[in-house]
């Protein structure tokens, strides 16, 4: 059984995130050539997933969203069997089952991927309810947006996670945008960490586009919850550079603002940083860029290779 | 056999699984308090109480029951479930499925209805229907105490989400009970009572209605077959094609509103695999569609009742289409 990825230097950090943003513009561009249905990105939140995924252990799980595929990247999910997932093929992690919509792996603890906007959080105080009913001292990393933070059940989750004292660290990825609403139109607050007061928890917020900040606050969070059993809201504080899905022209998103975004971008960054301090060299970066683009190549072959499901498979899983 | 009413052969059920299997765990709004005797047993972690939020109860029932969690919850009325739906439907429902064969979700989720109490459209309304018609989730409304303890304990002992619904006014009927290995299985119907001239198919507290009409009918010469169907989805198709073959003529009857209701279902079955054994079309006698009433006489208006069963099983018999 494959075990989960666990990357800890900055370089392999960096070049997980340039596997994510390659991964996902290839999606684009086949959903562009039609030869691949549409997808929801995570272009430009690559270092939320990264940071927070690389903080964890391998026993610890994670439910993510409709915007998954950093987080199953992070994680060591195979690129082309994700692939295969979103072009229907029964090599796919769920047989080609789920669509792009709702890959979980369970062999690497992604979990009970919803696409529902909210419902990785009414799963996820299950996920850890078991997990300190059966023992350890794993947790749940329940990736979600600030759109989901404007669902009803937010606040139900967070706050029976509270009481109960489950061992989850709330990962909200706050990309300002839901859907086709911007985020200021939704709520008066800047920071959804500041809600985390309201139910006696923990809460802080990070740049969400310095991936080493990310995972310094996730590793200190993640530690403080092995010792508490008590839930953080952890926030990173990011931007959605593509569209809700693809394609979507964004001609609702001011150019300005997106610029303003794009120069913060979490590879830029971190690159630029490595590169000021010596840490690597534009050849490292290069051969980073290689290695990345060939391991999407074999993903798209893969993927493009393998069956669609036998028909039979219509009425198979629906039952135990 | 020891006698007791349905709320302590339910009581059995849940002590003797939990007691079985420590996977097993139960919660919902005032499951601790009420349930003293299972805190006292098995502990504050696998007995508790919750905040009033049907949404997250269920959302942590489906991600503990993926995850190697037993989980049975109470959301007390059934209408309350409707917080639930995400969690139920979209994902202990679809999971699965979706996941590719990745999951399973063994729960039992707990709810009363019914009329009979004059609690009124937010506390007594059956959507059983609305649950049967949701791939990867099953569906039982047991009439009898030893039902009750029978089917819960195989829900619970069953892999997949299973919706567990008690007409409220059963809970305090008595009836014999066997001892602790007393299993129904899933998806098997009952012959109540056996009978030639045609067959009464319902399900909850409408069976003992049935069965008053069926011992009317005999006074009057008809031989009523009453089946108690106990489990809605897996629905026991053979049982209920066996009876419309042997007797031709079939009702059903449910308290729900009769438009695309379990009722319906049934009549459609027989129609496609019995057809050319019915005497008469198949009558449906149900509530209407209205919101279920609190006043005790709307109540009372909004069940089938005896005398109307018994009509329109006479209308059936004698050869007539009846309008019920």
């Amino acid at each position: 059984m494959p075990e989960p990825d666990t990357l800890t230097s900055p370089s392999a950090m960096l070049e997980r995130m340039m596997l994510i943003r390659a991964f996902e513009e290839n999606n684009c561009a086949l959903q562009a050539a039609g030869s691949a249905p549409g997808t929801c990105t995570s272009v430009g939140q690559e270092a939320a997933a990264v940071g927070v995924v690389a903080a964890l252990g391998p026993n610890d799980l994670i439910l993510t969203n409709h915007r998954s595929s950093g987080h199953l990247l992070a994680r060591g999910a195979d690129p082309g069997r994700i692939l295969a997932e979103i072009m229907g093929r029964s090599t796919g992690y769920c047989k080609g089952k789920s669509g792009s919509l709702h890959v979980s792996v369970k062999e690497l603890g992604v979990i009970l991927t919803s696409t529902i906007v909210g419902g990785e959080l009414s799963l996820a105080t299950g996920a850890a309810l078991s997990l300190s009913l059966l023992g350890g001292d794993a947790v749940v990393a329940c990736f979600f947006g600030d759109g989901a933070a404007c669902e009803g059940i937010f606040h139900e989750s967070v706050n029976l996670a509270a009481v109960w004292n489950l061992p989850v660290l709330y990962v909200c990825e706050n990309n300002q945008w839901q859907a086709f609403v911007r985020r200021d139109e939704t709520m008066l607050i800047d920071q959804i960490s500041s809600r985390a007061a309201g139910y006696g928890i923990e809460g802080l917020t990070v740049d969400g586009n310095d991936v080493q900040a990310v995972h310094q606050a996730a590793s200190r969070a993640i530690r403080k919850i092995r010792q508490t059993r008590k839930p953080i809201l952890l926030e990173t504080y990011t931007y959605r550079q593509r569209g809700h899905y693809e394609p979507d022209d964004q001609n609702y998103v001011d150019p300005k603002e997106l610029a303003a975004w794009v120069a913060k971008d979490p590879i830029g960054h971190l690159k630029n940083k490595m590169l000021g301090e010596g840490t690597i060299s534009a050849a490292d970066i290069d051969a980073m860029q290689k290695r990345v683009h060939a391991t999407v190549a074999k993903a798209v072959e893969f993927a493009q290779n393998s069956p669609f499901p036998d028909a039979a498979e219509l009425t198979t899983d629906v039952y135990a | 056999m020891p006698q007791m009413i349905v709320n302590q052969a339910i009581a059995e059920a849940l002590a003797e699984e939990m007691r079985r299997d420590s996977r097993v765990v139960m919660f919902g709004e005032g499951v601790a308090t009420k349930r003293q005797e299972l805190v006292a047993e098995f502990g504050k972690a696998r007995v508790r109480n919750t905040p009033l939020a049907e949404a997250i109860i269920a959302g942590t029932a489906a991600g503990a029951a993926a995850t190697g969690l037993r989980p049975i919850i109470d959301l007390l009325f059934e209408p309350f479930i409707c917080y639930a739906m995400d969690q139920i439907v979209n994902s202990a429902a679809k999971l699965r499925y979706i996941s590719g064969g990745q999951f399973s979700f063994p729960m039992v989720v707990m709810a009363l209805t019914g009329c009979g109490w004059t609690v009124g459209a937010q506390h007594n309304h059956n959507l059983e229907s609305w649950f049967v018609h949701t791939p990867g989730l099953k569906v039982v409304m047991p009439s009898t105490a030893d039902d009750f303890k029978g089917l819960l304990k195989s829900a619970i002992r069953d892999d997949n989400p299973v919706l567990f619904f008690t007409d409220m006014v059963l809970g305090y009927q008595a009836g014999e009970v066997p001892g602790s290995e007393h299993l129904v299985p899933l998806g098997s119907a009952r012959i109540r009572r056996p009978g030639t001239d045609l067959t009464i198919v319902s399900y909850a507290k409408m069976v003992h209605t049935c069965l008053q009409a069926a011992e009317e009918l005999a006074a009057k010469g008809i031989s009523a077959e009453v089946i108690d169907l106990r489990t809605l989805k897996p629905l026991d198709e053979s049982t209920i094609l066996a009876s419309a073959r042997k007797t031709g003529r079939v009702v059903v009857v449910h308290e729900a509103s009769r438009m695309c209701g379990v009722g319906a279902e049934v009549a459609a079955i027989v129609a496609e695999q019995a057809f050319a054994s019915l005497k008469a079309p198949v009558v449906r006698v149900t509530g209407p569609d209205a919101p279920p009433p609190s006043s005790y006489a709307l109540e009372q208006a909004f069940m089938p009742q005896p005398a109307r069963i018994v009509a329109v099983a006479q209308e059936l018999a004698s050869g007539e289409h009846p309008h019920a």
